[in-house]
Parts: C-alpha cells; sequence; structure tokens
C-alpha cells in the first residue's frame, strides 16, 4: 500500500519523461515574467518613487477611482437633421443584395441599423445560391477592416482620384494606337452589365483584352464543359433528386465548382418515407463532404482516376483494365451496381483537377440521363482561364502590354509563379490596382485605385443562366473609395454613373419586362419566358458544336489515359478550408477564429497527413502539458519549390500516400501582425494544377496550434450521437435504435426522462421555444457558427487564447471520429470489454481514431435545459429560467465564480477571462471604431470577468414577440428564429414554439428520431436532436 | 428602493444652511417683491387707453395670431411682410387708405390681377407668395388687427420681472412659517440669555453674603466623558451603534450611486418642453414618434421642428456649448424598448418621464433603477384589449392564477432574461 501512487496524467506514469520532470520542478507551467519587474536592482533602486509616495499614490488614486465611480458616464447624442424616412433608430432594414467576390458568390440580405451594415442573412426568395456559407456570414466583418485603403494610392502615395483619372486616361490614350495591349485582369464577375462595359470599353480603346482569372481554377471543368456543350461554364446540380452520388474526390458540400449545393443535398439526406440518398466519396483527404458520406474510400488522386475509368466501363459495359487494389475495385464494382439501379437518379461528380476526368463525369452523367445533372443551366460562377493568365505573363514579359489594369484579384499572392508576373509588371507602362486592401499586387503595381467593398456598391450577377441577382450598396462609401466599374466608365469618357448604367442595361437589355424596383427590392429576378423552348434548342446547338469544336479527345482516350495514370512518390492535395477559402478574407477576425469544421483547428493551415505516413517519418501529434496540441514541423518540396516549417496535422482518414495543404493562409503583405498565419500553398499550385507529386521531409521544432478540440472520438458513447442505419431504422421499432436511457428507481429499471429530482415547472401557457437539430441535414459546415459570433457580439480571442481552450464560441460543432471502423463497432467493443486490464486497453485503444473513420458532426449549443444544472449552483442567480424555456444570463449579476461552466454537462458556457473591447492586447476588431460598427446594438457587449453563453436569441424571440403585439396578431410558425436557425440554408437547425400545436418544430419534437444530448442526466433540454441515419445498403 | 431618498443628504444639508441664510436676507426680497407687480400693470393700462379708440387690441392679438402669424411677424420680415404700424406706414409712403388694406386683406389676388400698382409691388418683392384671402373677416376684425399692429411692443422687461415675481410669490408662504420660526429662536435666546444673567446675579449675591457653595465637591467628580470611557458597555454599545449607523448611510450612499434621479443637464439648444408639450399641447409622440415603433423614443430630427416652425430666425443659445446629452442613461444595463411600453401597453410619456409638460429644463424624472422598473411591473395590469397576441395566453394564465387582469409581472414581466441580454 505504501508504493500506492496517485496519479494526474499517464504521462507521469513514464519516469523518463522529460516534460514531467520539468512540470514537477515548477508550480507554473508558464513562466512568470517576476525577473522582469522585480529582478533589476538597478531599476529598483534608481526609482524616485519612495515608500511614502508610493502610499500617496495608493490612496489617490483609490479615492479618485471611487469619485470617479460616483459620476454616471455622459452619453452624446446628436440627431439627424433631415431624418431618412425608412431610418428608424433602433429597428432594423433589410435590404437585398448580392455578394459576388469572385469566390462566393450569393443572393443575400444585409441587415442594417442606423444605416450600418451588422449582419448578413440568407435570401430566402433565391432559387440559386441563396444561401450564405460562413465567408459570405462573415463578409460584413470585411466591410469593417481597420487595414482597409482609405484612398487611391500612387507609388503608395496618397493622391487624389481626379490626379490618379488623369495619368490613367493619359497614358491609356497615348496606347491607343501604339500596338500595346491593355488588360483587365480580373476576378470572375458573372456580371452582365460588367461584361456589356468592358465590350464597351474595348470598343473606345481598341486592343483590350480581358483576363479572368480565379485564384483557385476550375479550369478543368469548365474546360471539359465548353468542349462538350461549347460554352464557358459549369453545369447545375441538384442533389435533392439524386438516390446516389458517386464523388470522386468532389467536395461539393463546401467550394466544389463554386459551392452552393448543399442545402439541395441535404434535403436529400433526410429520410422520408423510408428512403434516402446515398453518398459514395473516393478521395485523398478528410474533406467536409468525405466525413459526410455513408460509404468513404480513401484512395489517392490517381488511384481515383483509375476508379473513375474502371466505373465508366462497367456502366457503359466496356472493358477498362485498371490495376486496383481488390478493396477498391470491389467498391467500384458496388458503385457501378448501386448507380445501374438507380438509373436516371444517379449522379457522378468529380473534383479531380483533370480534363479527362471532368470529361468522363460529364459523360457518365448524360449517359445516365442524370435528373441531378442538368447542363442546359450553366453556371458563371467561375470563369477563370489558366492559359490566358500564362499568355498574360509571357506578353508582358515580352513587352506588348501597354497598360495593366487589375481588379478583384491578388496575383502577386496567388500566382505560384508570382515573381515572373513581377518581372512582367515592370516592364509595363501603366499599372493600376483595384483593391480594398494593401496587399502583395498593390505593392508591385504604380497605382492603388482603392476599390469598394461589395456592401458599398452597385452590380448584378447571372449566377446560372436566367437567374440574375442584384448588388446594391447598404452603405455610403465609408473611405474615398471607387469600384472598378465606376472608374472604367469614367476612363471611357461617359458621365454615367455604374448605377444608371446598369439600370440602363435592364431596360434595354434582356431584362426588359423585369420591373427594376421589384428586383432591386428583392435582389433576384428570374428570367422565367421562353426559357424552356430556348435552352434546348441551344443544348442542340451545343451538341452538334460539341463533336466538331473541341481540342479535348474523345471519351476513349480519355479513359485510357485515366487508366493508366500514376504517380510517383508523395501526392499532394491542395484544396480550399471552408473558413478561409482563397483567401481573400485572411484579414477577417471572424474566419481566422473559424475552427476547421474536421480538424478544428482555427489560426492556422497544416499539412495532413494518414498516421501510417507520419509514424513512417517520425512526424508527431501531442498532447501538451498546458492543454494545447502540438505538430511536427515538416518541409514540402515540389519540383523544386520548398515550403518551410509546415506544421503537420495527422488526420484520421487520409488516403496513405497523400498530403493535403489548404490555400488561403501565409498571407503578409498589408495585414495585421496577428492575421499573419499559416504558409502559402499557391507558391506549390504549379500549373494551376491542384494535384502535385511532393516530397515530405521532416523539420525540427514543434508548432504549436490552436485546436479546439483534443479528444477526437466518442469512446462508445453512443448517446452522444445516436446513429442508426436505414434498413434498422425502417424495420425495427425506434425503441430499439432511439433507446431511451434507463435509471433505477426504487430498484426498478425505468426510462431515465420519467426521473425528476424537482418539481417541473409549467410551461403549458405561452411560448416554449424548442430547437431541433438534424444530425442527417448537419453538413458541419459553420454558417451557423460565423452568424451566432456576427449577431451576439461573440468577441475574438486570439490563437493563444484559443489554444488554452477560452474561444467563445456559443455554437461549437462537435467532430467526431470512429475508432473502429463505425461508431456501431465502437459501442459493440465498449460492450464487450470486461475485466479491468480489458478495459483500460480497450479505451486506450479508442482513443485513437480508425485509418478511415465515420465521421459525425454535432452542433452544441447551450441545451436551454428545463432543469438546468447551472441555475442550481449560481450563487448569485445571475442565471436563471424563463416561461419560454430560455435559460435566462444576466451579465450585470454574474460574479464570476464560474460553478455553472463546471456543473454544465454539455460545456458550452464560456468565461470572459479578459476584457477583449476597447483593448488593444485584442487587436482584432473591439478596440477600433471602424471594427466596432458591426457590433449588434441589440446584445450586450460583456465585459471581464463574466460568463456567457447561447441565449437561443432571445433578443429575436423578443422582438418577433413585440411586433406581433403591436400588430395585435397572433405569431404564425417560423416567425420565430435564431441566428443559427436562420444562417442554416440546410433545414438542420429548426426553431420554433412547442406549444404552438402546428408548428414544425413541435412535429419535429414528436418524430421518432429525436433524442436529448446526455438524456441519463435528467436535464430535460429544450434544445434536441434527431438520430443520424446512413444509408448502408448495399445494392 | 427606499436606500434612494438619501441621495440628496448632502445636497439637502446645502439645501437647510442655504434657508436659514435666506431666512436673514429675506426682508430684502420680501421689499422688492411688492414693488414690481406694479410695473406691470402700469403699463398694461396704458396700452389698452391708447388704442381703445381705433380697435380691440387684445381681440386683434388675438385674431393676428390665429390668421396672420402663420406668414406675418410684427417687427421682421417672414413670408410677407413685417406689419408693425402698417398702417400709418402705408398712409404715410405709399398714400394708401384703410380702404385699401381692407380689399387687399379680403381679396389680394383680385387686387393684383386688377392691375394695383403697389399690390403688384409686393407680390414681386415676395416672390409672387399670393396672401391667403381672408374674405371671413369683417372690417371690425381688421381694425382690431391694425390696432395690436399700431400698438407698441410690451417692453421685453415687464415680461422678464413677471417671471421673477411669479417665483417669488410662490415662495411666500414657506417665508412667512420661517419669520414665526425665527422670532421664536430669537425669544428662546433672549431667555436663555435672562437666564444666564439671573444665575450671574444670584451668585454674586451669595458671594457677597458669604454663602459657600459646592462648588469643590463638583470639580472632584470624574467628569462624564471619563466616566463614559470607563464604562466599557456603554463604550461598545456606542461603538456598534456608531458602526451601525455609518453602515446604513454609507450603504444609502453608495445606492445611490450611478441614480441621476433629477440630473438636468443643459443642452446646447435651449428647448422648452413646458412651451410646447404644456403650453401648445403638442402630443409627445408628434415629435418622439420612434418612440412608437422602436426601442428608442429618438431625439427629434431638425425636419420635423421645421414642420411647424416657418424659420429659425434667431437663436440664443450657445453653439459652442456642449454637444445634445442623452438624458435617460440609466437604462443602459437592459434592454427597453420604448414601442412595447408605449404602443402596446398605452402607457402615458408621463408614467416614466414626469410632467415634461411643466418641464422648462428637462430633467430625468423616475429613478430608473430596477426597483423602479419591477414595481411597475408588479402593479401595472396589462393591457389586452383588442390585441389578438393576447388573448389565449391571458385567458389561460387569468385562469391558472386566478385573477382577472394580468400584471406585467404575471405575464413574465419579473424574468431576468427578458430585460437583460
Amino acid at each position: 500500500m505504501a508504493s500506492k501512487k496517485y496519479w494526474k496524467s499517464e504521462a507521469e506514469l513514464n519516469p523518463n519523461d522529460s516534460i514531467m520532470e520539468t512540470l514537477r520542478q515548477n508550480e507554473f507551467p508558464e513562466e512568470i515574467p517576476v525577473d522582469d519587474f522585480l529582478g533589476d536592482k538597478d531599476n529598483l533602486s534608481a526609482s524616485t518613487t519612495n515608500r511614502r509616495d508610493f502610499l500617496k499614490y495608493v490612496g489617490f488614486s483609490t479615492a479618485a477611482a471611487s469619485i470617479a465611480a460616483c459620476e454616471g458616464p455622459v452619453r452624446k447624442s446628436i440627431p439627424y437633421v433631415v431624418k431618412p424616412e425608412q431610418i428608424i433608430p433602433g429597428v432594423a432594414n433589410y435590404y437585398a443584395t448580392t455578394i459576388a467576390d469572385g469566390y462566393d458568390f450569393a443572393s443575400i440580405l444585409i441587415k442594417t441599423r442606423e444605416g450600418r451594415p451588422i449582419k448578413v442573412e440568407n435570401n430566402k426568395e433565391a432559387k440559386t445560391n441563396g444561401n450564405g456559407n460562413a465567408r459570405v456570414q462573415a463578409s460584413v466583418l470585411s466591410l469593417y477592416d481597420s487595414t482597409r485603403l482609405q484612398g487611391p494610392l500612387a507609388n503608395g502615395e496618397p493622391v487624389e482620384w481626379s490626379s490618379l483619372d488623369a495619368s490613367v486616361k493619359n497614358k491609356l490614350e497615348g496606347l491607343k494606337d501604339s500596338g500595346k495591349q491593355i488588360v483587365l485582369l480580373t476576378q470572375t464577375y458573372a456580371s452582365p452589365s460588367t461584361s456589356k462595359l468592358i465590350n464597351e470599353f474595348k470598343e473606345v480603346y481598341g486592343n483590350v483584352n480581358h483576363v479572368t482569372y480565379d485564384a483557385i481554377s476550375e479550369d478543368a471543368a469548365l474546360d471539359a464543359y465548353e468542349a462538350k456543350y461549347g460554352e464557358r461554364a459549369l453545369p447545375s446540380y441538384d442533389f435533392e433528386q439524386a438516390e446516389i452520388i458517386v464523388s470522386f474526390g468532389a467536395d461539393f458540400l463546401a467550394d466544389w465548382q463554386g459551392g452552393g449545393l448543399d442545402s439541395g443535398y441535404s434535403k436529400g439526406r433526410i429520410p422520408k418515407e423510408g428512403k434516402m440518398s446515398r453518398h459514395i466519396q473516393f478521395e485523398s483527404i478528410m474533406s467536409l463532404t468525405g466525413a459526410n458520406a455513408d460509404k468513404r474510400i480513401p484512395l489517392k488522386p490517381s488511384e481515383q482516376k483509375k476508379a473513375l475509368a474502371s466505373l465508366f466501363g462497367k456502366l457503359n459495359n466496356s472493358s477498362v483494365s485498371v490495376d486496383l487494389s481488390d478493396a477498391v475495385s470491389k467498391a467500384v464494382d458496388d458503385a457501378a451496381a448501386e448507380i445501374k439501379k438507380a438509373g436516371n437518379k444517379a449522379v457522378v461528380v468529380t473534383g479531380l483537377d483533370d480534363l479527362n476526368a471532368q470529361s468522363v463525369t460529364l459523360a457518365i452523367n448524360e449517359m445516365l440521363a442524370s435528373t441531378s445533372f442538368d447542363p442546359t443551366k450553366p453556371r458563371y460562377i467561375r470563369q477563370g482561364n489558366t492559359q490566358a493568365v500564362n499568355k498574360l505573363i509571357q506578353d508582358m514579359n515580352s513587352g506588348t502590354v501597354g497598360a495593366l489594369i487589375i481588379d478583384g484579384v491578388n496575383p502577386m499572392y496567388t500566382l505560384p509563379n508570382a515573381s515572373e508576373f513581377a518581372e512582367g509588371v515592370a516592364k509595363v507602362d501603366l499599372s493600376v490596382t483595384f483593391s480594398t486592401n494593401w496587399n502583395e499586387t498593390t505593392e508591385i503595381t504604380e497605382f492603388t485605385a482603392a476599390s469598394n467593398h461589395f456592401l458599398e456598391s452597385w452590380g448584378d450577377a447571372e449566377f446560372v443562366k436566367g437567374h440574375y441577382s442584384l448588388m446594391q450598396p447598404a452603405i455610403k462609401e465609408l473611405f474615398d473609395t471607387r469600384q472598378f466599374q465606376q472608374s472604367l466608365l469614367l476612363w471611357m469618357g461617359s458621365d454615367l454613373s455604374y448605377y444608371n448604367y446598369i439600370k440602363e442595361a435592364w431596360s434595354f437589355g434582356v431584362w426588359s419586362e423585369a420591373s427594376w424596383n421589384k428586383a432591386l427590392h428583392d435582389g433576384i429576378f428570374v428570367l422565367e419566358s421562353n426559357e424552356e423552348g430556348e435552352t434546348a434548342a441551344e443544348v442542340q446547338a451545343m451538341d452538334q458544336q460539341a463533336g466538331a469544336g473541341a481540342a479535348v479527345a474523345p471519351i476513349s482516350s480519355a479513359i485510357s489515359a485515366l487508366a493508366n495514370s500514376s504517380a510517383e512518390g508523395m501526392e499532394l492535395v491542395l484544396y480550399p478550408k471552408i473558413g478561409m477559402g482563397d483567401g481573400q478574407q485572411a484579414n477577417n477576425p471572424w474566419l481566422q477564429e473559424f475552427p476547421d469544421p474536421i480538424t478544428r483547428v482555427a489560426w492556422d493551415n497544416y499539412v495532413t497527413i494518414s498516421r501510417a505516413d507520419a509514424s513512417a517519418m517520425g512526424l508527431i501529434n501531442e498532447n501538451v502539458a498546458n492543454g494545447g496540441l502540438n505538430g511536427s514541423y515538416a518541409k514540402l518540396t515540389v519540383n523544386g519549390v520548398s515550403l518551410e516549417n509546415v506544421p503537420v496535422i495527422i488526420q484520421p482518414g487520409q488516403a496513405a500516400g497523400t498530403v493535403g495543404l489548404s490555400f488561403g493562409y501565409g498571407r503578409q503583405v498589408g495585414m495585421k501582425a496577428e492575421m499573419q498565419t499559416g504558409v502559402n500553398a499557391y507558391a506549390l499550385y504549379q500549373g494551376f494544377n491542384s494535384i502535385q507529386n511532393v516530397s515530405l521531409e521532416k523539420a525540427t521544432g514543434m508548432h504549436e496550434f490552436a485546436c479546439m478540440q483534443l479528444h477526437n472520438t466518442l469512446m462508445g458513447r453512443g448517446d452522444i450521437i445516436k446513429e442508426t442505419t436505414l434498413e434498422i431504422f425502417n424495420t425495427k421499432d425506434h425503441s430499439e435504435w432511439n433507446h431511451v436511457p434507463q435509471v433505477s428507481l426504487n430498484h426498478q429499471e425505468v426510462p431515465a426522462t420519467t426521473v425528476d429530482l424537482w418539481d417541473s415547472f409549467d410551461r403549458s401557457i405561452g411560448h416554449h421555444f424548442n430547437m431541433s437539430i438534424d444530425l442527417n441535414a448537419c453538413t458541419g459546415c459553420g454558417a451557423c457558427v460565423i452568424a451566432c459570433h456576427a449577431e451576439n457580439n461573440v468577441p475574438v480571442v486570439g490563437k493563444e487564447e484559443v489554444r488554452k481552450s477560452r474561444d467563445m464560441h456559443w455554437l461549437r460543432i462537435d467532430r467526431y471520429y470512429s475508432s473502429e471502423d463505425t461508431f456501431d463497432g465502437d459501442n459493440t467493443k465498449k460492450d464487450e470489454m470486461s475485466g479491468v486490464s480489458q478495459t483500460k486497453s480497450g479505451f486506450e485503444e479508442m482513443e485513437q481514431a480508425a485509418v478511415n473513420p465515420q465521421v459525425a458532426f454535432q452542433p452544441v449549443m447551450c441545451q436551454h435545459c428545463n432543469h438546468a444544472p447551472c441555475e442550481t449552483v449560481c450563487p448569485v442567480a445571475a442565471t436563471t429560467h424563463s416561461r419560454q424555456g430560455q435559460n435566462h444570463m444576466a451579465y450585470n449579476r454574474c460574479v464570476g465564480t464560474r460553478y455553472c461552466a463546471n456543473n454544465c454537462p454539455y460545456k458550452v458556457r464560456r468565461f470572459n477571462w479578459f476584457l477583449t473591447n476597447n483593448n488593444d492586447e485584442f487587436d482584432y476588431h473591439f478596440n477600433n471604431d471602424l471594427g466596432k460598427m458591426v457590433i449588434n446594438p441589440d446584445v450586450t457587449v460583456r465585459s471581464r470577468g463574466v460568463i456567457e453563453k447561447c441565449s437561443l436569441c432571445i433578443q429575436m424571440t423578443q422582438k418577433t414577440i413585440l411586433d406581433a403585439k403591436r400588430e395585435g396578431r397572433e405569431i404564425e410558425d417560423g416567425e420565430f428564429q435564431t441566428a443559427c436557425s436562420n444562417a442554416c440554408s440546410n433545414g438542420a437547425i429548426v426553431f420554433g414554439d412547442s406549444n404552438d400545436e402546428e408548428s414544425q418544430v413541435t412535429e419535429l419534437k414528436k418524430n421518432d428520431r429525436m433524442y436529448h444530448l446526455l438524456e441519463s442526466v435528467g436535464t430535460k433540454p429544450n434544445v434536441f436532436y434527431q438520430v443520424k441515419v446512413r444509408n448502408t445498403n448495399e445494392a | 428602493m427606499k436606500k434612494v431618498l438619501y441621495r440628496h443628504q448632502i445636497s439637502k444639508l446645502f439645501a437647510f444652511t442655504i434657508v436659514v441664510y435666506l431666512l436673514l436676507s429675506n426682508s430684502l426680497f420680501a421689499q422688492q417683491e411688492d414693488a414690481e407687480p406694479g410695473v406691470e400693470a402700469d403699463t398694461e393700462v396704458a396700452a389698452e387707453t391708447a388704442d381703445a379708440a381705433a380697435g380691440d387690441v387684445a381681440k386683434g392679438k388675438q385674431l393676428f395670431n390665429q390668421n396672420c402669424a402663420a406668414c406675418h411677424a410684427l417687427n421682421r420680415k417672414m413670408t410677407g411682410p413685417a406689419l408693425a404700424n402698417v398702417e400709418t406706414r402705408l398712409a404715410e409712403e405709399e398714400g394708401l387708405d384703410k380702404e385699401w388694406l381692407y380689399t387687399w386683406i379680403k381679396n389680394s389676388a383680385g387686387m393684383i390681377s386688377s392691375g394695383d400698382a403697389y399690390a403688384n409691388k409686393i407680390y414681386e418683392e415676395y416672390n409672387q407668395a399670393a396672401m391667403t384671402a381672408f374674405p371671413t373677416l369683417s372690417n371690425a376684425d381688421i381694425d382690431d388687427i391694425l390696432a395690436y399692429t399700431a400698438a407698441p411692443p410690451p417692453a421685453p422687461v415687464a415680461a422678464t420681472t413677471t417671471a421673477a415675481a411669479s417665483e417669488g410669490t410662490g415662495d411666500s408662504s414657506g417665508i412667512t412659517n420661517e419669520i414665526i420660526l425665527g422670532a421664536l429662536v430669537l425669544v428662546f435666546a433672549l431667555l436663555v440669555m435672562m437666564l444666564f444673567l439671573v444665575n450671574s446675579t444670584l451668585q454674586r449675591i451669595a458671594e457677597a453674603n458669604g454663602v459657600v457653595l459646592e462648588k469643590e465637591k463638583a470639580v472632584k467628580r470624574t467628569p462624564i466623558w471619563k466616566a463614559f470611557a470607563q464604562n466599557q458597555f456603554l463604550v461598545l454599545v456606542s461603538c456598534i451603534f456608531l458602526l451601525l449607523a455609518s453602515a446604513y448611510f454609507a450603504y444609502g450612499w453608495m445606492m445611490q450611486v450611478g441614480i441621476d434621479q433629477g440630473y438636468a443637464p443643459i443642452q446646447p439648444i435651449h428647448y422648452s418642453h413646458k412651451i410646447h408639450a404644456g403650453d401648445n399641447k403638442i402630443e409627445c409622440k408628434y415629435c418622439h414618434s420612434s418612440a412608437r415603433v422602436s426601442k428608442h423614443s429618438g431625439i427629434p430630427s431638425l425636419n420635423v421642428c421645421m414642420n411647424c416652425h416657418k424659420s429659425i430666425y434667431e437663436y440664443k443659445g450657445n453653439p459652442e456649448g456642449p454637444s445634445p446629452e442623452d438624458l435617460a442613461n440609466g437604462y443602459t444595463k437592459a434592454y427597453f424598448n420604448h414601442s412595447q411600453h408605449v404602443s402596446v401597453a398605452g402607457i402615458e410619456c408621463q408614467t416614466c418621464h414626469g410632467p415634461v409638460e411643466e418641464m422648462e429644463i428637462m430633467y430625468q424624472y423616475s429613478s430608473l433603477t430596477m426597483g423602479w422598473c419591477i414595481n411597475c411591473h408588479r402593479e401595472t395590469n396589462v393591457k389586452v384589449e383588442d390585441n389578438a397576441y393576447y388573448a389565449k395566453i391571458h385567458d389561460e394564465l387569468s385562469k391558472k392564477y386566478g385573477v382577472e387582469n394580468l400584471t406585467a409581472a404575471q405575464m413574465g414581466g419579473l424574468e431576468c432574461g427578458k430585460c437583460h441580454y
């Protein structure tokens, strides 16, 4: 007994652990800088302050502070001179507008308060791209970026627009007949009026070349579509129609082909009448899409190509010989069988950056006559042409380019061959960059034309043929800025404003029958008339063209090229992260702090690698004593270009022999120091191909990650995420697959939901708010996280604090891996363990995620328990209960004991360790006047030392109630919303009044799939989940 | 809530001192007061006698304000010309008689079209703004108005003295009480002095008569403070009493921190709610229209002022002065929505803001503390009439609580999170 030893962590059991040795010597794991302020004897004795003075100062400051505290603060308020009719202080106005920044395209509503845009909402009336992702939700903060350019510059020095215009016009005039090109290098606009404008600009100056450039290219898909259908565009997909979706590396729930496809997918994933779609994913990295798949096969890109070729052969009943492993061949066989069974309800997509692969999938979908695939509705949201970009660089270097006007892109950051581009720019007579921020490209161009944020701009966009969306400014230009189109008009010598230009285009162009005001009000306009006839005719024409036109090889040669694809060594997959996309908004603190849905790492990009490869190379991830995640560094080399010190994340599900690296990080120029995170993956984006051969070397040192979830597996705790298969769901009673936990009451097993320690509140009268979260519909995209951030003034705390688990998100999306092949396997393993040693070793094994795990996402916010453990332990009654089911939090009352956070079984209460507003230590957006404009005036900005948590957006429910009271009417279902339920276009989050028998949430509450998180604890939450059903039915 | 009462302890002390001071200086003011009303009375009488012959000035003033004041003033140009002494001016400068004026006032457009020289001149001079015709005014009415325009303007001095005088009269009853009290104090002091004198006289007589007083004994007795110090029980009790008392007052004082009841900042524009809401009976929500729909009542914008005012020709405020200050600062720690109270509950603005119609300078009437809010929520019934929103919930809740009318508190108006979020 004497040798009995208590241990705090298992590392202590290892006698040779150096960290433990160090920690044993130090009381504090981090060094406390006592020496800095007390160690310097000279400094101390040199001080002129003696003890008496010190006491005087203390006395005076105490007295002064107490006297100052007696005086209430004086608030100045200045009224309007002429108040605009629509603006009522304290009442929000919504305007329909459009984001079209070249990467994200969406029809949105913008909420303004007292003329300030403060929040992005989805435009629910839009049929296409009406759902904003996390980046779109966060884009409103980029408007208030304190590093924005405040006026035009010439060679880095501020100038007047008039002088910039004069010099630009002068030079353009001079170039008119010189034979040199004037090049417009721009983002994808998908804007009919901009196209018209650029054509007119061409007419004025002749010799104008418009090059469209997408930082992350969709060239292969665009070329394949062009070859087949004669137009440079992307096909439309509607996954709601699909019974089976087979994807080869297409991350279609994220940004594949411009994104916006997830809501259709989610609708098809909710089991209805015993049916839901089935999703098979072949991919290399663990993508958001792969994480949602029913069956996921990790494969190298080169093998994906072979598998795709093989699938084509099987569907076409032709023989394609490929060398694939047996397991993969079987998976392809199964997929082929299922596709054949589903017939035209099947769809195949690919994200492989390869013309052949893209052509083959188009051919497969056409062969299947897939109803989910619609080539007659081309999408215009990606138009970049890498050939043209390469040609431009050549032309510049050969001196045939006279003027270069750049808008919406940052080639010096996003081009792999940026140095060549820079050399080229030096040989150009006139270079102008339109940009909202000082960046890598503005650095090398002569003129910087400070341009508008999209919320200050006019514009239009045609996302899908015939589907138009209008952009209107929600605020006057904050600075002395001007948008690209307006400048083109001026330089053409036109005195038209771009607003009038669009309006004219609308009255004389294709939209003649549209009422401008209505379209502007709705933000969208769909061209309905003669759409059918016209497009049908066009498609025929396209088909005829296809045979003649393209340089694309016939399908047979594409198949053989795919079948023979091979790669040596490691394959690198470059991908955009959900939070950062192509990196345009890297200066946006909300997005930096947004944890990646898969790795749950914020403020970084990293190379993802499989466990097997990592251990072969000696790369490790470890959790260290202060609760942070550390990872080794690696050096990546592609064709002689190296990236040093790239941190490594060991990613379950990563295909062996592949690594992944995300774009969008590593920006330096014009960025706040805090935002300069990660490494620039564009350097490895050679030939604009997202698949590269790479060599990986271990580098010295360890990287400190800001990771929000250190424990990755569910450990067989099946009551946190309840899962079942479609077969069981369809055939068995819900008590079997949605089992209510039992507890012992008077030695009888009874359902936990029937046992109560407390008397129940009476919530039958008035409203009773409930929220349903459907784990089948939730893809984990995180739009809700940012929407919550924006609505509730959640502070950004920065990388160091996130690393210490002090992130402030009110809504987190937990991501779990299975440690066996399935979560079901975990449950079985846990249940079958017996004996101490087996249990110990068994649980240790279960901490490790499987090589290709099942993945589950679970959004968790305050569960608003009817029997809330937090309420009973608060010594000052700062958190209390309401009849409406919301668990209240009075910040004024909170003294910061954190008892509630400790007693919360869901760990949703966040503590303000610091004052984050008006504090320059947190240099994000709460410390400057500009950034503070985004604050929602209806929600308190919390101070240091108080707990905060989800309120079920009580400011929104109260507003809804008040509106109804004022209008003297009852509230209809669907009126009650929260920020997250509004942001979720997938229908995963449904909010409403469960005392309203007709409401959707009441119906969902009675659903067989409904369960509460940790039901056995007896907290009776008002947030409930729907059991995740996986379609594992093999055909 | 009671604690709020102590917030003006110090100011009350000051007030008391000032009252005492005033007591002594009272007689001075009292004399002035008598003299002043006479001045005003004199001027009024003078004015009346002067104009009695031509027309009734008082009636003329009323008619002028009803009909003419929108476009004319006495001493300056507005939409139309200044009208002071218009009759004499026209007669002397233009040779036009009263008949011309009668016709002009009753039908100006007719005169212009008939080609009258001066009518056209004045029409051109004032940007071709046609004067409204007043066919309803009789000649006698016009005489009254002309009499008013001819009367000399009342001296501004008189106006100010009136104000001062009326204030003085308001205080007079208080002052008589003070005089009586003062007299009593004086009598009491006299009594004390007499006693003292009597005592010393008696002593002198005793000494003269050789009577030995027991003075030595008295000296030997322990002085009261020493006795007090030696009695430990008493010391302890007094200490406890003192500590409790100081704690009580300290608590009371501290509880008033941040409560700005009575706060009346000087605003850059001297805007009188008394004139607008009181004298002219303008509905509060005419200017503070946001209160109907918004959480803020709103500071009216200039264009709201200009709905009624034709022009701002004179500004007596201090443009360099402080910028407009938000008076009701108190509810910054909670969410408060005006429209909920004003539109839904139908509460009068005065319930919280006090007698605004009597305030020359706006001040914070209520304490705006949480206790104050909650008290009202406990006592006020929810206004449910004709509001479909309340129909169901009110029936069910009143059945549950067994009451006919629900208070805001029973409706859930005491829940923390309803205001704190």
